[in-house]
């Protein structure tokens, strides 16, 4: 306000300065011109002319506004308007400020202002105006701006206020909003905006774009305990069932022993899908300081699919590969071979007997993608976006092995290396997943 | 054998404890990092194994004090924490191997007889293994059992040095994975067992004596006797 307040004095003192402070040095600049003239006149015409030129400018302005005083040496008078010389000292740049007695209009007494000249000779000669009227007019304009300056402020303070509740008041619906959501936990409420687009409605937009985030994190959350209930739940109770049956049934020793090693495997089973659920949330919770490394990924192709190619066998499938030669990238080894590997599980899973896979490396800079195609089911188009989630899978029976948690782990790797997976078909069937680094990353 | 457990939690130490007495082992037990490194260094172990997080000192300190000092005894690091970051962290202090908790209690017992083998012998140094009627010569690359040579693929023969290596011996499909593959990762389905018959295959398929036994539940062996 204070900062406000001195601006805006600096402005209208600007202002005076401009107008009424022009018109002062207009005058003083006609006064000098006139006496600049009366000098010429009186070097060319002598005295005589001088006191002509006098008394013909005199009649020009009969109310006296010009002032002009011819003296001799004494100072007495012998033309002009003044009765006598002026009882006034002279000022620093050479100027006299005095009052004339009585105007010839009002008869009030007016001020004056005017400059002598010693003319050649000795003699004297005064010019000057008065200056009444331009006193009036600058004070005038005076008091028209400290009027303004008052009103200024006045407004200032009432839009400032005005200006300042409005804020408050909005940001009263942010926080109560924020309250109202904290209080209930109900992440679905949103903070209204006006719609003018200003910075608070910026700021209201990004907020709910927050909420927004939040509320899908949340539902993604609560979708994986539903999914760890289920899932983890469900090996539990059969194994908690088969030790249940053993109690009461008192079986041999032969069968209790193959009760055991089937419990034995089912907790380990358990134990690897939980592994497996929280290397995801290891690797999608990002410390990025294992992605220091170079990894040489025509390597760690060879090696899955050498690694696979016993398993595929089996199957009588046949594993292919193409490679190019590419640069290293940053990243973690064994994640990159664990998701390769994941890849070429399901490959093999999911691929009739006879059918082929080939995993193709090839450098298209600045990408590099890494391609396993299968001639196998295929995943129908509606459902791909899907299977990337964790516990998602195809067969509702379930009784292909697995814990559906292989392409998440997938696509958390790739996450985590910056790089993207697509999943599209292949032709005339089957599946082609691709996982796409960028080298600029 | 005498073995040290530094381990905090009273019911993973007493398991520990109890498994392996009845494994043969003579086992001490501290619950504390600070006793624990005063046993260890005060005391000749055999091998040592430690928890990662224990109170008062860690099991990194641990490790660390003791290669600082010079003792050399074999380190078996049993942690809950997972990741490959920690797990080089582990091995970079100064310990021999890396075991994530949970873990079966097989998988602990293969690896420290192979930290103790390790320890008692130079096996890095030789170059020719014999078990039963199957002979492996490095230098030369060459196998045979009995007169017939046995012609393998570069990870066949991989595998079965690594098998031949420890011999006698229970190894897990993790250990072959880190050894033979070099490749820390779970596969979803057992890719090791497939390799495994195929190596079965040409060494043990015409010989009425198998060789390359599974460990139900736990891995394989390679060994003379049934």
């Amino acid at each position: 306000m204070v900062l406000f307040a001195s601006s805006v004095l600096l402005l209208l003192g600007f202002i005076y300065w401009a107008t009424a402070g022009y018109m002062a040095r207009q005058t003083d600049a006609t006064i000098e011109a006139e006496i600049t003239g009366l000098a010429e006149q009186y070097r060319r015409r002598g005295l005589q002319g001088l006191v002509i030129v006098i008394t013909e400018r005199m009649a020009r302005n009969p109310n006296g506004a010009s002032i002009y005083l011819f003296a001799a040496s004494d100072y007495s008078p012998l033309a002009g308007n003044l009765s006598h010389w002026p009882q006034a000292t002279k000022t620093d740049d050479g100027w006299l400020n005095f009052h004339l007695k009585k105007n010839l209009l009002d008869g009030k007494s007016h001020p004056a202002r005017a400059r002598p000249f010693l003319l050649r000779g000795g003699l004297h000669l005064l010019v000057g105006r008065d200056i009444y009227e331009l006193k009036e007019i600058q004070e005038l304009i005076l008091s028209a701006l400290s009027w303004g300056l008052a009103i200024t402020l006045c407004l200032a303070l009432i839009g400032g206020l005005m200006m300042s509740w409005s804020m408050v008041h909005r940001l009263e619906i942010i926080n109560q909003t924020s309250r109202q959501i904290i209080m209930t936990g109900d992440l679905s409420r949103r903070i209204p905006t006006r719609g003018t687009g200003d910075d608070f409605d910026q700021l209201v937009d990004n907020l709910n774009t927050m909420l927004v985030q939040i509320e899908e994190l949340m539902v993604g959350v609560q979708q994986i305990s539903d999914n760890i209930a289920h899932d983890l739940r469900t090996p539990l109770t059969r194994l908690r069932n088969r030790l249940e049956q053993m109690r009461w049934q008192k079986p041999n020793i032969d069968q209790y022993h193959i009760q055991i090693e089937q419990s034995i495997t089912e907790a380990d089973q358990l134990l690897l899908t939980f592994n497996a659920l929280l290397r995801i949330a290891r690797i999608e919770s990002g410390s990025h300081n294992s992605l220091q490394a170079s990894v040489d990924l025509e390597i760690l192709v060879r090696d899955a699919s050498e690694l696979y190619e016993a398993l595929a066998e089996e199957k009588q499938q046949l594993i292919t590969i193409d490679l190019e030669t590419c640069p290293q990238i940053q990243g973690d080894r064994d994640l990159l071979f664990q998701a390769l590997a994941n890849l070429l599980d399901n490959a093999v899973k999911y691929t009739p007997e006879g059918g082929n896979i080939n995993i193709t490396l090839q450098h298209r800079h600045p990408k590099i993608e890494i391609i396993v195609a299968d001639t196998g089911t295929g995943i129908p188009l509606e459902v791909r976006e899907k299977v990337l989630q964790r516990f998602y899978r195809l067969e509702t029976s379930r009784s292909t092995p697995g814990n559906g948690l292989g392409l998440s782990l997938v696509a958390a790797v790739t996450k985590l290396h910056h790089a993207q997976i697509k999943l599209e078909n292949n032709t005339p069937t089957g599946l082609r997943v691709i996982l796409v680094f960028s080298l600029n990353s | 054998m005498r073995l040290l457990v530094i381990e905090d939690d009273p019911e993973v130490g007493a398991y520990l404890v109890k498994g392996l007495k009845e494994s043969g082992y003579t086992v001490d037990h501290s619950t504390d990092g600070k006793d624990g490194l005063f046993m260890a260094t005060t005391e000749n172990y055999d091998v040592i194994l430690v928890d990662r997080m224990l109170p008062n000192v860690d099991g990194l300190t641990i490790i660390k004090t003791l290669r600082a000092t010079n003792n050399k005894t074999p380190v078996l690091i049993l942690s809950a924490l997972a990741q490959v970051d920690d797990r080089v962290k582990g091995l970079r202090a100064g310990g021999d191997d890396y075991l994530t908790k949970p873990f079966a209690f097989s998988e602990l017992l293969a690896r420290l007889e192979a930290l103790l083998r390790r320890v008692h012998q130079t096996a890095e140094t030789e170059t020719h293994f014999r078990v039963g009627d199957l002979e492996m010569d490095l230098l030369a690359h060459a196998i045979k059992r009995g007169d017939k040579v046995v012609d393998l693929q570069p990870r066949e023969f991989r595998l079965l040095e690594y098998l031949m290596r420890h011999a006698d011996q229970v190894v897990t499909r993790t250990m072959l994975l880190e050894n033979v593959w070099d490749y820390h990762f779970d596969p979803q389905t057992n890719v090791i067992d497939v390799h495994i018959s195929r190596l079965r295959r040409k060494i043990d398929k015409d010989f009425s004596k198998q060789l390359l036994h599974t460990v139900r539940g736990v891995g394989y062996i390679l060994r003379e006797a049934d």
